[in-house]
């Protein structure tokens, strides 16, 4: 689960991170009062949504002129922008951060994330704050620092002096190595107390009078663990996510939304997504990635039907189950039944293989339903391909 | 021979007591497999099955003798159990449970580190050595004895696997489901080594996705290491990046983990990598001149 940036930084905050001074705005109004508050040098107006490349996009403003705060809230809420991150399509602005600027006289790039083949946390660290990492890591691998934290002992002073002076920063004194130390130890137990997936500030900011402040910063959570978060589950934001796949949630399947138009669904995600592979081998493209998971019902293969048919890209359908502890025949009546209730206009190719396969492929085909039954995948992906035309 | 798991295979089922946990012990032990213990916490005495029940893993270890833990607690207290399995001196851990916290597995995977126990999973379908012994929820009917060692980050996949390789005869020795989440006891590399040792086990289907770079690492040990012939596909070349495709490991994340990359790396160290799943088996069958 991701946040938006004011959420981070209030979870910075909580954990002894620096973070600007600042709050999260929703109308002119509330904004001239903050600013009012505020009462800084300079002002920066930050369009909050869940993707990066906000600045490139229009969507942050910096201002000295208090009386110009409320203006700059009224033309970025509303506005959709359109990032790198976010699609063609955008993202709407329903929040914003307004929050006091900083004298920059450094900026670094510091993150944790879990390394998978070590299973150990990991700090990557660079004096190339302010850009992305992924760019910095391919074009100047040798300006990536890393370093890993045993578990069993969490964040020791010698990792953060480890950073510190791999960074060999220009005037690394006393007054800032102490304080950055300190602020990475904290980082590292906001990462573990809160399950997060990654932390990232970037860039941290050292100001011209040496004082370390996190300018930008993003975290997300393991969906994991958040069952032991009461405070980060409700940080979450519905109107970043697709309305499908928030419906998706609700009845317990997983579902992705893609591009494609035939829809699939399937039982277990690597066959999930093995069949999204084949369509594409077939000479189409997959709508969707969904997992019914491992006891695929009436209920859950309605439900599945219910969200494919609501994305006008779908022209056709892929069931591709193969059944293992449940059996095929049950199966085969779930998607009978569930195609009676919910009117498929769609064209339907479905593959069952496993246990009983063969009464479960007989079921169907007696059903009087409209669809095609196969054995093999990639018969039935051809298939489907055949009845729904090739992608352009 | 076969690899991690035999007919001599003495398992304790830990969360028994529970609706999975009670019917894969019962298919478990249907299929042949020594299930001679379970652990719920405070239902000592009880009975599943036939399979006595015990209060702690100590318990069950000492009294049946057990030396290898399946593992069906769900999963706020899945580390807890696993770390118990491995203090009470079983040999094998196979946690079958998905949605276990990463940080959890952080801290038991550095808890495990230099014991004598190695653990298989988590979110994993388990291990099966055919005809011999089924630890995991894997449909048994579908596996033959025969020659190919299977190891897979997938469920249903790997199902969809075994079952090309049964239809056309050359059936399996071991198949070892490592899980989809992105920290892992047991990893690619681990069951390669194991499966080159074995003398049964004639070729290796490795099937992978995205996210991580364990299919990469595998490349650089089959290149060094692995004589026998190994088949390969690679889930997710269709997979949007920064998205979850189901597995929690399941991730391309910063332009790392593509299916192309892990297809590339495994195509250079020799290994024969399938585009469409549906010639897993066929392109065993080529591999080993049948």
């Amino acid at each position: 689960m991701n946040v938006h940036e004011f959420q981070a930084k209030q979870l910075f905050g909580q954990f002894g991170v620096p973070v600007p001074r600042g709050k999260e705005i929703t109308s002119p109004e509330a904004g001239a009062a903050w600013a009012d508050e505020l009462n800084t040098p300079v002002f920066v107006v930050k369009a909050q949504i869940h993707a990066g490349g906000r600045g490139k996009a229009g969507g942050v403003k910096i201002t000295k002129d208090k009386a110009a705060v409320p203006g700059l809230v009224k033309e970025l809420i509303g506005k959709t922008l359109i990032t790198h991150q976010t699609g063609p399509k955008g993202r709407e602005v329903r929040r914003l951060l307004v929050e006091e600027g900083a004298a920059i006289a450094k900026e670094l790039y510091v993150s944790i994330l879990v390394d998978r083949d070590s299973g150990w946390p990991v700090f990557i660290a660079s004096t190339e704050g302010g850009m992305e990492i992924e760019v910095v890591a391919a074009q100047t691998p040798e300006k990536i620092i890393r370093e890993a934290i045993d578990p069993a002992v969490g964040f020791q002073a010698y990792n953060g002096r480890n950073i510190a002076f791999a960074l060999g920063l220009p005037g690394m004194e006393v007054a800032v190595v102490t304080p950055f130390i300190q602020m990475l130890g904290n980082l590292y137990r906001l990462f573990m107390d809160k399950n997060a997936a990654m932390v990232e500030i970037n860039p941290l900011v050292i100001t011209s009078d040496k004082k370390l402040i996190a300018l930008d910063g993003k975290v997300s959570f393991d969906d994991n663990a958040l069952f032991r978060h009461a405070d980060v589950q409700q940080m979450r934001d519905l109107h970043e996510e697709d309305p499908l796949e928030i419906e998706a949630g609700e009845n317990n399947l997983n579902y992705i939304k893609l591009d494609g138009n035939i829809g699939c669904m399937v039982n277990g995600a690597g066959l999930a997504m093995a069949t999204m592979d084949v369509i594409k081998l077939a000479g189409s493209e997959p709508a969707n990635f969904l997992d019914v998971g491992g006891g695929a019902t009436k209920e859950t293969v309605a439900a599945g039907f219910r969200i494919l048919l609501k994305d006008p890209n779908v022209k056709g359908i892929f069931i591709n189950i193969f059944g293992g502890i449940v059996r095929c025949e049950r199966i085969a009546q779930g998607v009978i039944d569930a195609a009676k209730e919910v009117k498929i206009n769609v064209s339907l190719v479905v593959r069952l293989q496993g246990t009983n396969a063969d009464e479960g492929r007989k079921l169907l085909a007696e059903s009087g339903l409209k669809l095609e039954v196969a054995n093999d995948l990639w018969e039935a992906a051809q298939k489907i391909v055949k009845l729904t035309g090739k992608a352009a | 021979m076969s690899i991690l798991v035999n007919k001599h295979t003495r398992v304790v089922v830990q969360g028994i007591t529970g609706k999975e946990g009670s019917f894969h012990a019962t298919q478990c032990k249907a299929y042949g497999t020594q299930v001679v213990a379970g652990v719920t916490p405070g239902k000592a005495g009880q009975e599943v099955e036939g399979i006595p029940v015990f209060n702690t893993v100590r318990d069950a270890v000492k009294k049946a003798q057990c030396d290898t833990s399946l593992i069906f607690v769900p999963p706020p207290f899945c580390a807890d159990a696993i770390l118990e399995a491995a203090d009470a001196g079983v040999k094998l851990i196979i946690c079958i449970t998905e949605g276990i916290p990463v940080n959890d597995m952080v801290k038991v995977k550095r808890a495990l580190y230099g014991r004598d126990v190695r653990m298989v999973g988590p979110n994993c379908p388990g291990v099966i050595t055919v005809d011999e012994a089924k630890i995991g929820i894997m449909p048994g009917f579908i596996h033959k004895k025969g020659v190919v060692g299977v190891v897979s980050r997938s469920g249903t996949l790997t199902y969809e696997a075994v079952h090309q390789l049964s239809t056309l005869g050359l059936g399996e020795t071991t198949c070892v489901g490592i899980g989809g989440d992105p920290v892992n006891g047991t990893g690619f590399v681990d069951v390669l080594a194991l499966f080159e040792k074995d003398p049964e086990t004639q070729a290796i289907v490795m099937i992978g996705e995205i996210g991580g770079d364990a299919e990469e690492k595998a490349a650089e040990f089959i290149k060094k290491y692995v004589k026998k012939p190994v088949v390969s596909f690679i889930a997710g070349i269709t997979a949007p990046p920064g998205r979850r495709m189901g597995h929690a490991g399941a991730i391309i994340s910063g332009g790392k983990g593509t299916a192309t990359e892990k297809m590339k790396s495994l195509e250079a160290a020799g290994v024969r990598v399938v585009k469409n799943p549906a010639e897993i088996g066929n392109a065993v069958k080529v591999a080993l001149g049948r």
